[in-house]
């Protein structure tokens, strides 16, 4: 009896893997496709060549790694010294503006950060544009990061900082010798999580960019809103095998 | 010490502060004031907005949202404990399976929900596969309605409740079910006397996790939806866009924000504090 | 002798209770200090005062004179070795024992290390990660580390707990040796009493945040001040209010005529212990009494009536109240 539940229970863990994965793959198999219809024809990279060759594509997609690439950098380093701060005193406005912003549906982070910007561009002769998206990427991003952070700090004695600030270190240099070297793979974990939440981004980039800077998630969607394009399933799975290696290195870190 | 942490916390604070609260109070603001003329706002100030929002219309698209965010909470639920429970029993494989149910979450979202659009459009897999089997003789409208948007969901989502189930699965101490055995209770009903209240903390845990971001959904029903499921989120983003009426549209955002509120000081109180 | 540090009257107050209360403590230079105590006396905080990173609620606390309480640990001519070491994991022996003299400026960095490997016996090991040595190894590098800054005073918390049993008594013999050689004032805190009497020239004995007694092991031992003392070093036998140690007493078959001391008792057991016996008594009272003898006397039978002796000289009177 148990043995027969056991197996199935295996039967059905193997449906609900095949559900989670069989779409992606569904969909990066027919990027392979010749033809344009669901019926396969032949294999061909002639939607990944015409994917590369497509300019508002490329352009679209060099905007998004800028954009991912410095909201990263200043998510990664305000988020590490936020965490930092929280392990060694937690404060509870901080974190829960924090845990705040995580739950806050999309929509309206960005329809907020679209108000905001409107309202400071009476003051100053800014528009939308690139640095109002890394802005409100950076936004988002940090509670991440510190969650990460914070998770790898936990996992440090304590007793470290003490004993370099009794040899003769400050705090600073505690914090830059002893405790930061020993949190550096739980750093980049965070970092590579905020690099792919960043670039995979819709909701909140749609809102607040500018005309000039269109970003990859916003040309796939103009192009599938106007139907299915076996472009897009190029680009998608070119989009899962990186944004999938990068978690996984992300995750080898984190247990590192 | 101090010193040194206050500069450490001052450039998220500053973040926090201009990016997320400041923007949030602005909104707050404006769903008091009045629809400009060429949209925008102006003054006067006024209530106007929230009233309007008891109109049976957007009524409708609340209780619609509540609908679609339930069922797939409960569904993503369904199917993600009998998982979590396989995960939970599989010994040394434990991490590789986790690994497996987490890595489509941390693709694409957009691309997950596109997945869909590819599989389930009159000309795709799922009605060529049919049409060629013989099932049916014309494509099935599988798209563009109310269940595209609950299964674009519930593929989103489903991770989210398969780990905490599968945390506190993983914390439940044998020796319980073993006594429900040695009393004589038969597997299933083990399953469902010991097993399952036992993971009240996982599935509160879990159905929080999914159900406040698919009440505030706005990307699968506007792909998968064809504007015939309009929940909150497409509402909002309307306003914001074609409607151009701010007031409104923030007066509506205040209200989902109010809700996620409610529903975490309810059901998920201690959750924060644990990850921050 | 010269005063290197000086606590006086020192207290240290949490909301919920009195941690240190009102300590006073004179340390000569090149002095080896125990403070002893159970665990919650106070003594690790008071240590941790001196060290910084605790600062006292009231009181002072001088290094050579100045006062340094208001100091941050890193601006403190002190150095502590901890109880877990907590050595940092991501270096190695020589990066770690290094790590305090690279936050100075200052030369002939090698050499010292060098030197002070070879004090603590690891030369050879410089290049290995805290995770590659034994308990012992890693207790050497946590005290070379302290060392090779020639602190005025070496704080020390605990430092042999996390060791087996039968390393202790030989790395006793070897940090004693170590502090002979250096000179440098050792304040050494612990809870063990053998660890304190043999290592110690003078030691403090702290319980409930108050420091019962200062002064020689022998004074200790032989003359404490108050029952806790006499009661935390060594065993005693409460007859009445007289405390009388166990190894002073003996066991004679009648009462004693010549001067000493004696009270009836019956033999309840005698445990062998090798190089003593022990003899569990019971007085008349109802109240328990252990004698210790050397193996050569006579065997007692259990039930047997006997009398125990002792001599006036050895008896510990106290007068504060006796608590139970």
């Amino acid at each position: 009896m148990k043995r027969a539940r056991g197996a199935g229970l295996a039967v059905y863990a193997a449906a609900a893997f095949l559900f989670l994965h069989l779409p992606l793959l569904i969909l990066a198999i027919f990027s392979f496709n010749a033809s344009r219809f669901t019926i396969w024809q032949g294999f061909s990279l002639h939607w990944y060549s015409a994917a590369l060759h497509d300019t508002e594509l490329t352009d679209a997609a060099w905007n998004s790694l800028i954009i991912a690439a410095v909201a990263t950098l200043a998510s990664t380093v305000i988020g590490t010294l936020c965490a930092y701060g929280l392990w060694k005193r937690t404060s509870r406005p901080l974190a829960g503006s924090l845990y705040l912003s995580l739950v806050t549906p999309e929509i309206v982070t960005g329809i907020s950060l679209l108000a905001f910007y409107q309202w400071i561009f009476r003051f100053l002769r800014v528009q939308l544009g690139m640095h109002t998206v890394i802005l409100a990427h950076v936004s988002f991003s940090i509670a991440y990061v510190v969650i990460v952070v914070i998770a790898r700090l936990r996992t440090v004695d304590p007793t470290l900082e003490e004993a370099a600030l009794d040899l003769g270190a400050n705090e600073w240099q505690a914090f830059r010798y002893v405790t930061l070297p020993a949190i550096l793979p739980g750093v980049i974990a965070a970092a590579l999580l905020a690099f792919t939440v960043s670039f995979d981004d819709y909701v909140i980039t749609s809102l607040v960019a500018g005309v000039d800077s269109e970003t990859l998630p916003m040309v796939i969607y103009a192009i599938a809103r106007r139907g299915v394009n076996p472009i897009v399933n190029a680009i998608s799975a070119l989009i899962v095998l990186g944004f999938g290696s990068l978690v996984l290195i992300s995750e080898r870190l984190r247990s590192a | 010490m101090n010193r040194l942490r206050a500069w450490f916390l001052a450039p998220s604070w500053t973040v926090v502060i201009t990016l997320f609260l400041a923007p949030l109070a602005i909104i707050l603001g404006y769903s008091f004031l009045t629809r400009g003329v060429y949209g925008g706002i102006t003054a006067p100030w006024t209530p106007d907005s929230y009233q309007r929002l008891i109109d049976p219309i957007y009524l409708a698209i609340l209780w619609r949202s509540f609908w679609i965010a339930g069922v797939s909470t409960a569904l993503c639920l369904l199917l993600g404990f009998p998982l979590a429970l396989f995960i939970s029993r599989s010994g040394a494989r434990k991490n590789i399976y986790l690994a497996l149910v987490m890595l489509p979450f941390w693709t694409s979202f957009l691309v997950r929900t596109y997945a869909w659009m590819f599989l389930l459009r009159e000309t795709g897999l799922v009605n060529t596969i049919l049409q060629k089997l013989g099932l049916i003789h014309s494509p099935l409208p599988l798209l563009y309605n109310e269940g595209a948007v609950i299964l674009g969901l519930v593929y989103g989502y489903l991770p989210f409740t398969v780990l905490p189930l599968y945390a506190t699965l993983e914390r439940l101490d044998r020796s319980l079910l073993e006594a429900a055995a040695d009393l004589g209770a038969k597997p299933w009903a083990t399953l469902t006397r010991v097993t399952i209240p036992l993971s009240a903390p996982g599935i509160r845990a879990g159905a929080i996790l999914v159900f406040i971001p698919c009440l505030g959904a706005y990307l699968t029903p506007d792909l998968l939806g064809g504007g015939k499921s309009v929940m909150i989120g497409n509402l909002i983003q309307n306003q914001f866009t074609t409607a151009r009426d701010w007031p409104f549209g923030a007066a509506v955002s205040l209200v989902l924000m109010a809700i996620v509120m409610v529903l975490l000081f309810t059901i998920a109180r201690g959750e924060g504090e644990s990850l921050l | 002798m010269e005063r290197v540090l000086e606590l006086r009257d020192v207290s240290k107050h949490y909301p919920s209770h009195h941690a240190v209360n009102g300590v006073s403590l004179n340390l000569a230079r090149g002095e080896f200090f125990s403070l002893l105590g159970p665990s919650g006396c106070g003594k690790t905080t008071t240590l941790r005062m001196v060290a910084g990173f605790e600062e006292p609620t009231s009181g002072e606390i001088r290094l050579n004179g100045a006062s340094i309480q208001h100091l941050k640990p890193y601006q403190r001519n002190v150095s502590t070795v901890f109880q877990n070491y907590a050595l940092f994991p991501h270096l190695t022996v020589r990066d770690n024992v290094e790590f305090g003299l690279r936050r100075r400026a200052g030369n002939h960095i090698g050499d010292r290390v060098r030197d002070v490997l070879d004090l603590v016996q690891l030369a050879g090991k410089e290049s290995r990660r805290p995770a590659q040595l034994s308990g012992g190894e890693r207790q050497r590098v946590a005290l070379a580390r302290s060392l090779v800054l020639e602190p005025d005073v070496l704080l020390l918390d605990e430092p042999l707990s996390a060791l087996d049993p039968n390393l202790r008594k030989q790395v006793r013999a070897e940090l004693k040796a170590i502090q002979r050689r250096v000179g440098i004032t050792f304040l050494f805190v612990t809870h063990d009493q053998e660890e304190a009497l043999s290592l110690s020239d003078r030691l403090g004995v702290m319980n409930k945040g108050i420091l019962e007694q200062v002064g020689t092991p022998e004074e200790i031992y032989l003359r404490p001040s108050t029952r806790f003392v006499a009661s935390f070093l060594g065993a005693v036998n409460w007859i009445g209010d007289v405390g009388v140690r166990p190894e002073a007493m003996r066991i004679a078959r009648e009462a004693s005529r010549n001067g000493h001391r004696s009270q009836p008792a019956t033999i309840v057991h005698s445990t062998f212990l090798g190089n003593c016996v022990h003899v569990d008594t019971r007085l008349s009272d109802g109240k328990p009494a252990v004698v210790e003898i050397s193996r050569l006397g006579e065997v007692f039978a259990p039930g047997e009536s006997v009398h125990l002796c002792w001599e006036p000289a050895d008896e510990l009177h106290f007068s504060e109240l006796r608590q139970e």
